[in-house]
């Protein structure tokens, strides 16, 4: 088994890196993946609060790099899928105490035993993103639609040619149909003309995700939500399959629309 | 191609002049840009990058020449790698601290020193100057004016994302797009097959007489020469046909391009 890396990148923070990891991670895994996901925000973690595994940390990523432990034993396997583990970041120590080469090591070892590893880029362009893009086999770009992070997404695609990594896969995250249909907020269409490349997911905004963070529990694990149909989506999409985009704004805003409509006609 | 359908007229850009050329010699600038020889130093872009040489005349009045050159533009030459041709002149060690201090003073880095005096040289290494050996195919080059070197263009097949930047000392074609946050630095024109939403200056050796022109231009900023212009605020509707920026009577103006 040799696995691909998967690192899922920004530029600017706040854009949903750490959801789209921890949810990825889940479906992946609740398709019978293997997987690993390496939070590499280092000093800032919460990868493992996300995924709620943040009691279990025992070992992390600078201790297996400083040889203080076994990667396996920083490892901590999800209790509630087979299949999904966790390589936790420090939460006291920074981006440097890691380096591309001790990235490019653990993520060579765990290509072995796992069809995929997700890593879990910090903010900025700085080391942390040169750790985290060095093991890289494809790249996950993550932006909203706001301008200020569809320029750093620009900015990232750049540094991203720039190494030789392709331009990466976008996911736009937090489209909220109301306000794209109003005009108030960049359209996929937007953004992909600017960005010009490929789209590997749209993911609308959606309570439950606030809701499911604060459990530990990731959206991915209920079926229902609209975000969580769009990370199963992006999850097939990675395993190679044809997923026609959710014709996201037409189709629900086309429900909410008729019974607004409804409403107001009575 | 045929003519744009919206083309109602050229609109001018709000344009400033750069403050340190605030009264500028045209002519002296127009002919430093088309290389007349005004005194006995050359500025050149080359295949290698910029390179000055140095002729015969009275040291002083050079190094006044010199600093003044590299006064006119230097936010081309800020940051760059420029080789020293001195020729068959022969350089002290205080001369050559003379003109590296010259240099460094508008942010140029040496990369090398080309000499044919052999005291010269001697001098350089004592004070670790890097020297480069006089080429054959490269000397040929030297020969032609700037307005010539300007012409070796440089083709980019690509978009310039945001954080990239292109200097090139001639011009300048880009088929793709110039987003925001990248620039575009060159000597001579600037053409863009695409959306120019970056920052682009023209003519960056001096030449107030380069253009710009995009299949949609939105630059956040252009500098022709000595000019520099800022979008106009309102962007709606404007420039979805192709035009050319140019500088009308110390404006920045532009116009819809139409083929003849």
């Amino acid at each position: 088994m040799s696995g691909r890396v998967i690192t899922i990148t920004s530029g600017k923070g706040g854009v949903g890196k750490t959801t789209v990891s921890a949810n990825l991670s889940v479906a992946l895994a609740l398709l019978g993946q293997h997987i690993t996901a390496i939070d590499l925000d280092i000093g800032l973690r919460n990868l493992d609060i996300v995924l709620g595994m943040e009691n279990r940390i025992i070992y992390d990523i600078v201790d297996v790099v400083r040889g203080q432990c076994h990667l396996y034993q920083a490892l901590i396997r999800d209790k509630r899928i087979a299949g999904l583990q966790l390589l936790p970041a420090s939460q006291t120590h920074d981006k440097t105490a890691v380096s591309a080469e001790d990235m490019v090591a653990i993520c060579d070892e765990l290509r072995s035993n796992n069809d995929f590893v997700l890593v879990d880029s910090p903010a900025g362009i700085e080391q942390g993103f040169h750790n985290a893009v060095a093991p890289a086999d494809d790249v996950v770009i993550v932006t909203t639609p706001e301008v200020s992070a569809v320029r750093s997404a620009d900015r990232i695609i750049g540094l991203i040619e720039g190494i030789g990594k392709g331009p990466g896969r976008l996911i736009i995250n937090r489209i909220k149909p109301g306000m794209v249909k109003r005009g108030d907020m960049l359209d996929t269409f937007d953004v992909i003309e600017f960005l010009a490349i490929d789209l590997l997911g749209v993911v609308p905004e959606d309570e439950s995700i606030l809701v499911a963070t604060n459990q530990g529990t990731p959206v991915a694990f209920q079926q229902s939500s609209p975000a969580s149909r769009a990370f199963h989506n992006i999850a097939h999409r990675l395993l190679g399959e044809d997923v026609p985009f959710m014709p996201l704004f037409e189709e629900q805003e086309g429900v909410l629309d008729r019974l607004r409509r409804a409403l107001r006609l009575r | 191609m045929t003519e744009a359908p919206n083309a109602t007229g050229s609109r001018s850009l709000p344009t400033e002049k750069k403050p340190e050329a605030e009264s500028p010699d045209l002519t002296t600038t127009r002919a430093a840009a088309s290389m007349r020889r005004t005194g006995d130093v050359e500025i050149k872009g080359t295949r290698k990058g910029l390179s000055i040489t140095l002729g015969q005349g009275e040291w002083e009045t050079m190094l006044h020449e010199l600093d003044e050159r590299l006064q006119k533009a230097t936010a081309f030459f800020q940051g760059s790698q420029v080789n020293l041709h001195a020729g068959r002149r022969e350089l002290s060690q205080y001369q050559l601290n003379e003109i590296m201090q010259l240099l460094s003073g508008h942010q140029i880095n040496l990369a090398a020193l080309e000499t044919l005096s052999k005291s010269t040289g001697e001098a350089a290494q004592q004070m670790g100057i890097r020297l480069s050996l006089p080429e054959v195919s490269y000397a040929g080059l030297e020969q032609q004016p700037l307005r010539e070197a300007c012409s070796e263009g440089l083709l980019l097949r690509r978009t310039l994302r945001s954080g990239q930047a292109i200097r090139h000392p001639g011009h300048v074609v880009i088929i793709g797009d110039v987003n925001p946050g990248a620039e575009v630095v060159a000597g001579g024109d600037v053409v863009v097959w695409g959306r120019l939403q970056g920052m682009v200056q023209a003519g960056a050796l001096g030449d107030d007489e380069a253009i710009v022109c995009a299949l949609e231009l939105r630059p956040m900023q252009l500098r022709i020469g000595s000019y520099i212009a800022t979008s106009p605020e309102d962007q709606g509707g404007s420039s979805k046909h192709p035009e050319v920026a140019s500088v009308i009577d110390g404006q920045i103006v532009a116009r819809p391009w139409r083929s003849k």
